[in-house]
């Protein structure tokens, strides 16, 4: 059975090997840093679980050593030129563009497959983590394909990887990281410090009121933690269930559904959602990393205006 | 009531407000939350080294860096700039507006893992919009670029955010269902998926129109005027 220990050994080795092309990169003024940026980053992969968490913590706090104080540096950039690159995909055609499209596409066909497929008894993938695996599998394939119809050796494939991954450099690690800050914060009772904040002095004596301070509640919460998930259950407990629901009589369907994409306008504003609005900022080359979000703060505000409304009319209603 | 984990939030909105590098930031926010609920430091530490690991998962996305490295090498992101510069009806805001669509519909199918910004963002549909937007334009000027590219990340999210609730299994739903569960209503995913519609309607119409102007605003830029 392919579980995720395979993925994570495949990402492994993946990072091992940045790590040796990171050194060999004479052009990048601080190659030991990319180097051991990226082996530490091999090592969590492959032997994290056998580390132990005290170990595991040294590990991150040099990741963010490495990464926080400038120890990583950028190689030249790409070799060929744009004209070069046009020539080329000119002489390629639209066979160029199967291997990107096959990613998604056996990653979505594996999903609804690869954990019903039987081999000796036992499912082919590990079927709680099955999308991330038919994730790896697509990625695998189109690479396959895309080095066959190159012509080109794994290396290669391994040392363009490396010159997207020196590129984005420590924002790497950032949204992995988020998510961890996530599990401190829960352990450290964030959360019901800001439910009990939010019980206490805002005014909830009306049904809009109550209405508002939720929807905004989870847009707010969801900004400071970056994650919809963990303001859902603090405000919904401190809020939508004793006031709306309860003293009030709304209806919790449509106040979980609501509530939750209220929370979902929070994380359209914020840099602590990073893998959705920083990453994509640093893969586009963008210089300004906010650049993202202040396109979508427009959207967002009405958005969320729209969804107090919205739930105020509704969830008294059915 | 122990208010003092309060404190982090402000280390960290302090720490991003003033530019600071995140991770540096993360990590005192991590021991400021752990300290300030009386946690004794090496117990932060452990709890930052475990949850680091009980979250790898979030980087499994980055395996997909040598296939798309390779494919930009062979210029993918060239050819599908070419592809849409001959499309005359091709903007950059209809090719965006076409992909907000694309995202929201197959989102709401389930299919979220259809997107993204490293599989579809980066090598095609801002490539495909900056095309588009020189074909009519010419040469862009930075800002213009850099508008047209941001737009495309944002579709990519809005798309995903406001479509991935209408599909019955994704996890919010899930979470949502539990949660309401624990507290002692038992509620059928459909109807939560029922209620997600009518804020993905408004979600599409709101980022629609701004979309829809986008090209509007590029004119302006390329004529240098301030928007």
């Amino acid at each position: 059975m392919i579980g995720l220990h395979d993925v994570y050994v495949l990402a492994g080795a993946m990072f091992g090997a940045f790590a040796l092309l990171s050194v060999r990169d004479r052009s990048n003024p601080r190659r030991f840093g990319n180097g051991a940026f990226w082996a530490l980053l091999a090592v969590s992969f492959l032997f994290g679980s056998q580390l132990g968490d005290t170990a595991n913590g040294v590990l991150v706090v040099a990741l963010i050593a490495l990464g926080g104080t400038g120890a990583l540096g950028r190689g030249t950039a790409e070799r060929r030129s744009a004209e070069e690159r046009a020539q080329r995909a000119a002489r390629r055609g639209n066979a160029l563009l199967v291997p990107a499209l096959l990613i998604p596409l056996i990653a979505v066909v594996g999903t609804f497959t690869l954990g019903h497929i039987q081999v000796g008894g036992a499912p082919l993938a590990d079927p709680n983590n099955v999308t991330l695996i038919a994730l790896a599998v697509g990625i695998v394939a189109a690479l396959l394909v895309a080095l066959w119809q190159a012509k080109a050796p794994p290396a290669a494939a391994l040392e363009e990887g490396r010159r997207l991954a020196d590129m984005i450099g420590w924002a790497l690690i950032l949204p992995q990281l988020l998510a961890a800050l996530g599990a401190v914060f829960a352990l450290a009772g964030v959360g019901g410090a800001v439910g009990h904040l939010a019980t206490t002095w805002l005014p909830l004596g009306h049904p809009f009121a109550a209405v508002l301070v939720y929807c905004v509640g989870m847009a707010l919460f969801t900004t400071v933690m970056g994650n919809a998930f963990a303001a859902f259950p603090v405000m919904t407990a401190a809020v939508g269930v004793p006031l709306i629901v309860q003293r009030f009589g709304g209806d919790p369907a449509i106040m979980g559904a609501i509530g939750m994409l209220s929370g979902f306008c929070g994380t359209l504003v914020t840099p602590m959602a990073a893998n959705f609005n920083i990453v994509p900022a640093v893969l586009l080359e963008l210089p300004d990393r906010n650049a993202v979000i202040k396109v979508q703060v427009p959207t967002a505000l009405v958005l969320l205006a729209c969804n107090v409304v919205l739930m105020y009319g509704l969830v008294y209603r059915f | 009531m122990n208010l003092w984990p309060l404190l982090a939030i402000a280390v960290l909105v302090v720490g991003f407000a003033a530019g600071l590098n995140p991770l540096l930031v993360i990590l005192v926010t991590a021991f400021t939350a752990g300290l300030a609920a009386g946690i004794a430091p090496l117990r932060v530490l452990a709890a930052l080294g475990h949850a680091f690991n009980a979250t790898r998962y979030v980087s499994l996305i980055w395996l997909i860096l040598p296939v798309i490295g390779l494919l930009e090498h062979e210029g993918l992101r060239e050819r599908a700039r070419t592809l849409i510069g001959r499309l005359r009806a091709a903007t950059a805001g209809r090719i965006i507006l076409g992909y907000l669509a694309l995202r929201q519909l197959t989102a709401a199918l389930g299919l979220t893992s259809l997107g993204g910004p490293a599989q579809m963002v980066r090598p095609i549909v801002a490539p495909m919009a900056e095309g588009a937007a020189e074909s009519r334009f010419g040469r862009l000027s930075e800002r213009m670029r850099y508008l047209v590219r941001a737009y495309a990340a944002s579709a990519d999210n809005v798309g995903a955010f406001f479509g991935e609730d209408i599909f019955i299994a994704i996890s919010s739903i899930l979470l949502i269902k539990g949660f309401l569960a624990q507290s002692g209503y038992d509620i059928a995913p459909f109807r939560l998926s029922m209620w997600a519609i009518p804020t993905a309607l408004l979600a599409f119409l709101i980022h629609g129109v701004r979309l829809w102007r986008l090209d509007a605003k590029l004119k302006r830029l390329a004529r240098g005027e301030h928007p």
